[in-house]
């Protein structure tokens, strides 16, 4: 693989929520603890974590738009500068896009071509509309029809527009197939294939590890609240290329592999044991799992478990 | 076509309802009222000293002693014939004096409403714009306090403020003391007016107001508007394009919907400022057993305030798309 710029690195991010436990006392949730990922122009990236694991949580800390009482930890680079809340704020709609899960995230009173035009007017923003509208087969009048008349097939494809509106650079796609067929998902992830073979680096959240294969070129796997292994698709198809027991265990879970589930569920944030989140689950756990753990390179990925080689 | 026929109809149906229900409960509670008519209106020396004829005379006048089925229908019969019948204590068709009235009292309830709705509105959406700063603090602060307030309360604070104390307005009435009605002018009539529509407007911006905020910031919070904060829109341009739009709905039901509070806080009101409106003579008609007038006003005042739900109504399915467009489809 020829070496391309990294136009994405977060390095030990965290989101924490500030409480107020019985009133008085006020604690910190940490919801992501520790999150590594890097993402590289034209390269699409999946992260795969389980459904209210933070993964959107993460998409918002990137773009900036976290609730109020979250605090930031750690470190993101976007091209090549850190990336403060002031060039978010700048680049977000722009260079750094989200594509949302579906058009709840539409404003629901407003017409179609008008909301992804962001109530702008003037020609420029019209004809590009239009430009964009047309590579996707969508009709003109479908800019005049209010999210509730859409159809399924046009939901998609709308929502993939307003991505287009800006010039990304950066493309979040916060689980954009929620229960669609295989059919439609490789149709829709072909959208962000193409936005990142024409040299968009393209953020894949999702909770469905078997999606994330057939597209990334990149898997992260998330377990509460950490990145536990970064790994190339290619290493999916064997378990013995896998590096952390939970990623392992994923690949086990898989149909083609037998359905094959381990006991237990993820560590909610406040009980989460000391060092490896995964560790009481872990067959390999020993005294040691119980430190922190550093996250490192082991045969061209990285992973977060002292026991891989 | 046909569901726009439906929900006309539908509506139509609903209100001779109610009317019918109101009437019959207006009704019912002057019956059984224990206020003897006669001793109310003509005073029990007076009466004292009337023949066993002339008492006769009043009784048969007042109604005392008729079944009050026989009563009610007799003037539900007239009622649906478009005669309201004669008002027993201002001797005019009860349709005069609740046109001499109303026309008094919707100059005021049509200021509060507009002052009550215009200003709740605004001060809703920058309440809950800027949730819990202290902008955000006075205004809600405000509401609740005001919404806690009975309203005669407030009256009689206004009325000690700006008319006892700095004497910048009239007391009360609705026109200068013993003033010929040729020689009241516009100016006259809106000094009048300002401290009764003043105190109506106060209890009606608090409610406005609380329910614009709740909504701005469930709005706020949505799913839509994190999407357009994700795409860059600024603060501006999600109230311009998001708050406003789906604000302005629910603040349309609640401004028709809150046509009923007005009228209602304007019974008091009239009462406290001598102001001879709607209110007072209701009011007025209830203590004196003057039913038909009372069931006239009755009746009338419920047709406005189910009109002015009517309104909110058909108005939300103009403006929505959702029901708008969406029965189109259908
Ligand atoms: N404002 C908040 N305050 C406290 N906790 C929050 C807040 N917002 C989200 N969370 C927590 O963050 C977790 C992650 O949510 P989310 O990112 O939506 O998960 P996912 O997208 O992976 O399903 C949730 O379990 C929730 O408890
Ligand atoms: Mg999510």
């Amino acid at each position: 693989m020829e070496e391309r710029k990294v136009i994405l690195d977060i390095h030990n991010f965290s989101i924490a929520f500030e409480q107020y436990e019985n009133g008085f006392k006020k604690t910190s949730l940490p919801t992501i603890r520790e999150l590594d990922v890097t993402i590289h122009e034209g390269e699409m990236v999946a992260v795969v974590g389980s459904s209210g694991s933070g993964k959107s949580l993460l998409a918002h800390g990137i773009l900036g738009i976290q609730p109020y009482n979250a605090t930031l930890g750690g470190e993101i680079i976007y091209d090549g500068e850190i990336l403060t809340e002031e060039r978010k704020a700048a680049l977000r709609g722009n260079e750094i896009v989200l594509v949302p899960q579906s058009v709840a995230f539409l404003d629901p009173l407003m017409k179609i071509g008008p909301q992804i035009r962001k109530g702008k007017k003037d020609k420029a923003s019209k004809e590009k509309l239009d430009g964009i509208f047309k590579g996707f087969h969508l009709k003109e009048e479908v800019q005049d029809l209010y999210p509730f008349e859409m159809s399924g097939g046009m939901n998609r494809r709308v929502l993939v527009s307003t991505a287009m509106m800006g010039n990304p650079r950066l493309v979040i796609a916060d689980e954009p197939t929620p229960g669609l067929h295989m059919d439609m998902v490789r149709r829709v992830m072909a959208h962000f294939r193409e936005m990142a073979d024409n040299g968009a680096g393209v953020l894949l959240i999702t909770h469905d590890l078997e999606q994330a294969l057939e597209v990334a070129d990149r898997v992260v796997v998330f377990y509460a609240g950490t990145t536990v292994e970064d790994a190339d698709v290619k290493d999916f198809e064997k378990e013995e290329n896998l590096r952390h027991p939970y990623s392992k265990a994923l690949w086990r879970a898989l149909p083609q592999n037998g359905f094959q589930f381990i006991d237990g569920t993820q560590p909610y944030v406040k009980d989460l044991p000391e060092g490896c989140p995964f560790g009481p689950r872990c067959k390999e756990c020993t005294a040691e799992c119980k430190k922190r753990i550093a996250y490192r390179e082991v045969r061209g990925g990285r992973v977060r478990c002292i026991h891989a080689v | 076509m046909r569901h726009h026929l439906l929900f006309i109809g539908k509506n139509l149906i609903r209100m001779i309802l109610l009317l019918f229900g109101v009437s019959v409960a207006a009704f019912i509670l002057v019956s059984v009222s224990p206020i003897d008519p006669l001793q109310a209106n003509v005073g029990q020396a007076a009466l004292g000293s009337m023949s066993v004829e002339q008492i006769e005379k009043l009784q048969d006048y007042w109604g005392v002693g008729q079944p009050p089925l026989q009563r009610f229908l007799a003037w539900a019969s007239d009622f649906f014939r478009g005669d309201m019948g004669i008002s027993l204590l201002y001797r005019q068709p009860v349709l005069e004096v609740i046109k001499v009235k109303l026309a008094n009292s919707l100059w005021l309830m049509c200021i509060a409403w507009v002052i009550s709705g215009v200003v709740g509105f605004v001060l809703g959406i920058i309440s809950g714009l800027k949730k819990d700063t202290w902008i955000d603090k006075l205004i809600k602060g405000y509401s609740l306090l005001i919404a806690s307030t009975p309203a005669f309360w407030l009256a009689l604070v206004l009325l000690m403020v700006f008319a006892v104390w700095l004497k910048v307005l009239p007391i009360g009435l609705s026109v200068p003391i013993g003033m010929e009605a040729s020689g009241v002018t516009i100016g006259d009539k809106i000094q009048h007016a300002i401290l009764p529509a003043l105190t109506l407007s106060i209890t009606g911006i608090s409610n406005i107001t609380l329910h614009t905020r709740e909504k701005m910031i469930d709005i706020m919070e949505s799913d839509y508007v994190l999407f357009a904060r994700a795409r860059g829109e600024s603060t501006w341009s999600i109230v311009k394009n998001h708050g406003l739009r789906n604000v302005i709905l629910p603040a349309l039901t609640l401004q028709f919907g809150s046509i009923s509070e007005i009228f209602g806080g304007s019974v008091l009101v009239e009462q406290i400022f001598s102001y001879p409106g709607l209110g007072q003579a209701a009011v007025t008609a209830g203590t004196g057993s003057d039913v038909p007038l009372l069931l006239g006003i009755t009746v009338i005042s419920a047709a406005i305030v189910f009109g002015g739900n009517l309104i909110a109504n058909v108005l939300y399915g103009i403006v929505d798309p959702r029901i708008r467009r969406g029965g189109k489809r259908s």
